[in-house]
């Protein structure tokens, strides 16, 4: 029982990393079904640019805190202005084009992000300071659960419940959804859909910022790949919860995070990649459209 | 009469003069080829071997050769492609070469050493790892100055198991072709050696998390990790053991030999253990080496520069001992003599490989690999 719930509580950990990438994904595939394959990169840049900073203002002699907390912003301001920027020049041209044009568009990007960073900083793999607290009180749990898996698993929890009433309740998120629905009908009633798709994409961005610093101070380390290996098991997780449900990408994160944690627990971890697209694969058997996922009749 | 037994005294003398003088001032060259691949795509792994022979044959030629005998190279390229590994080797037996220098790839070295071997020649490579090669006892004629692909693994497993004395251990491995082969001749010689291999695993490299094959470990209550693969994941893995407490040893390859891994899991990497090749930097014959490379050619020698190097120095360090190029002479003289080489004092075992060199057992001691004696 007890060995059952240190992989329950990993696989948590791993869900909850997964989500924090599936997030941003599914949220612009929501509103303007793209699967933004950059989505990953920007997450990568995000923690390369709190890498960057973080040992410049470390150096300056900054309390930690203050590292970590003006690290993250700067981070999350680089990204947010490369999604804006993404958007714009990538995706925007395209959008009246057939959905493939914008799929390879997306594809290019992340390549040209992935090289870029490559050529730009290294492409060795870097040491990643972790700024983030260590809490006395998980102390006794270690075995079960590390500081950093908690404060993933919490700022998931957080990102989740903002996004959901951002959509929902505010005005911005009325226009979100409106744009969602029906782009020209959107435009007909006043709403300026450039303007809402830009702020999807910099929400987003901003994100996948947050995450990329989270999941680069846990796994210690940084190289201008992880964005697509992550990105991957992201998207597979946004599936599977519903592409464009919030609560979805979550549920199907989690889902994806135990399968694999109590499959390489009990089974053997040479399939971990079995396990999760089998789950995959079932789900998608029996509900087409994701766990969460609305059922929309496709109009012809 | 009188006057024709003079002539046939002075003629002996003179025969006897001649012949001596012959036996005492036999002045042709030692003709040692050297093979390997000189063009195509694997030329880099071949021609720092060519530069090395070439730079032992002119230090012994200045000092007047190998009992007066001076070195002749006879060179010949096999591409590392056994079907011209094959016409290579019948061009050096036919220009009587006494030993060959080679050849670089351990397909290339298989295919010509049957040719080698019917005309009792000598065959050092510098580069063919491939275990069978010495171990099958195959090849009499056949001697190496690296050590086979298994040698690390074999050492990994016989210092987990002697010296850290564990007795169940966990092997994991990154499903690729370097760490898979490592992780199973690990398990291999470590049951061999009476260790119980309690978890044998491969895991996704490039995977954000390995918690949930970490606790895996924990459960299976084993007294030491054996890594096969490179050093990202490797750190993760410490990393990730260390923070649930898990304080055992953890062995690995010379992928994670690294000092990246040293800068990237930091902390947690202190105490791990890696096999890799024995340390040559601050051995003098190999600095020399290396600067006597920088200055006739102008810059840094490549790939198997000092095992070609050594290779050289062993077998005209033998003709020397054994005082002649006879084949079994020659042989038993390899086995037995040690010579001093950029690689360290080294000779070779009855099989052929070489003793004196090859993999040690480093650990990362205060943030730095300090070889274990």
């Amino acid at each position: 029982m007890d060995y059952f719930l240190k992989l329950f509580l990993s696989g948590t950990a791993k869900g909850s990393i997964y989500a924090l990438i599936a997030l941003g994904y599914t949220m612009v595939y929501g509103i303007i079904q793209l699967i933004n394959f950059a989505h990953g990169e920007v997450y990568m840049i995000g923690g390369f640019t709190a890498l960057i900073f973080g040992g410049f203002f470390y150096t300056m002699g900054m309390p930690v805190w203050m590292v970590l907390l003006l690290s993250v912003i700067l981070a999350v301001l680089f990204s947010a202005a490369f999604g804006f920027t993404i958007e714009r020049i990538a995706y925007r041209p395209l959008r009246n084009k057939p959905r493939l044009s914008a799929l390879i568009s997306a594809i290019g990007i992340s390549m040209i992000l992935q090289n870029f960073v490559l050529l730009a900083q290294t492409e060795k793999y870097l040491s990643y300071p972790s700024y983030l607290p260590e809490f006395a009180f998980l102390q006794p749990f270690r075995q079960y659960i590390n500081s950093t898996q908690f404060i993933i698993l919490v700022v998931t929890a957080i990102i989740m419940i903002f996004l959901t009433i951002l959509i929902k309740f505010t005005r911005i998120g009325k226009a979100m959804r409106a744009t969602a629905q029906d782009k020209y009908m959107a435009q007909l009633v006043g709403v300026n859909i450039n303007q809402v798709i830009s702020i999807t994409f910099i929400i987003g961005s901003a994100l996948a910022a947050v995450g990329g610093v989270l999941i680069c101070s846990y796994m210690g380390q940084i190289n201008y790949y992880i964005g697509f290996v992550a990105g991957i098991k992201a998207f597979v997780a946004a599936v599977l919860g519903g592409i464009g449900s919030i609560p979805g990408a979550v549920l199907g994160s989690f889902i994806l995070g135990w399968t694999e944690s109590l499959g390489t627990g009990y089974i053997s971890s040479d399939y971990e990649d079995a396990f999760a697209f089998i789950i995959l694969i079932l789900i998608l058997v029996l509900k087409p459209d994701g766990i969460l996922g609305k059922n929309q009749k496709q109009k012809v | 009469m009188k006057r024709n037994v003079v002539i046939l005294a002075v003629m002996s003398v003179c025969i006897a003069l001649v012949a001596t003088g012959c036996q005492k001032k036999d002045t042709s060259a030692i003709k040692i080829g050297v093979a390997g691949a000189h063009s195509g795509d694997l030329a880099s792994y071949g021609l720092p071997s060519v530069n090395a022979a070439k730079l032992v044959a002119e230090a012994i030629n200045a000092k007047g050769g190998i009992n007066g005998r001076k070195i002749e190279l006879v060179i010949e390229d096999d591409q590392c492609k056994p079907e011209l590994a094959t016409n290579a080797a019948s061009k050096l037996v036919s220009s009587n070469v006494v030993a060959v220098i080679g050849h670089i790839c351990s397909g290339a070295t298989k295919s010509a050493l049957g040719i080698y071997k019917d005309s009792k020649i000598i065959t050092i490579s510098p580069s063919a790892t491939n275990p069978p090669l010495t171990q099958s006892g195959e090849y009499p004629n056949f001697f190496r100055t690296i050590a086979p692909d298994d040698a690390q693994a074999k050492l990994a497993a016989t210092f987990l198991a002697q010296t850290l004395k564990l007795k169940t251990i966990a092997v994991l491995h990154d499903k690729g072709d370097y760490g898979k082969g490592f992780a199973e001749l690990v398990k291999q010689f470590a049951e061999e050696q009476g260790v119980t291999v309690a978890l044998f695993e491969g895991v996704n490299p490039g995977a954000p998390d390995y918690s949930a094959v970490v606790n895996k470990i924990g459960n299976a209550k084993v007294d030491g990790v054996v890594w096969g693969g490179y050093h990202p994941e490797a750190s993760k893995l410490v990393q990730q053991m260390k923070d649930k407490g898990m304080n055992i040893p953890f062995i690995s390859d010379d992928g994670v030999k690294d000092n990246t891994f040293i800068e990237v899991a930091g902390k947690y990497a202190e105490g791990v253990y890696a096999t890799g090749p024995m340390d040559t930097t601050s051995n003098p014959l190999a600095i020399m080496a290396i600067e006597e490379h920088k200055k006739k050619f102008g810059e840094e020698p490549g790939a198997f520069f000092l095992n070609a190097y050594a290779a050289t120095l062993a077998i005209t360090n033998a003709i020397a001992k054994a005082g002649s190029t006879d084949y079994d002479k020659v042989s038993a003289a390899l086995r037995s003599e040690y010579v001093d080489t950029p690689l360290g004092k080294i000779s070779f075992d009855q099989k052929g490989d070489v003793i004196g060199f090859g993999f040690s057992v480093f650990q990362v001691q205060n943030g730095k690999y300090v070889e274990l004696k």
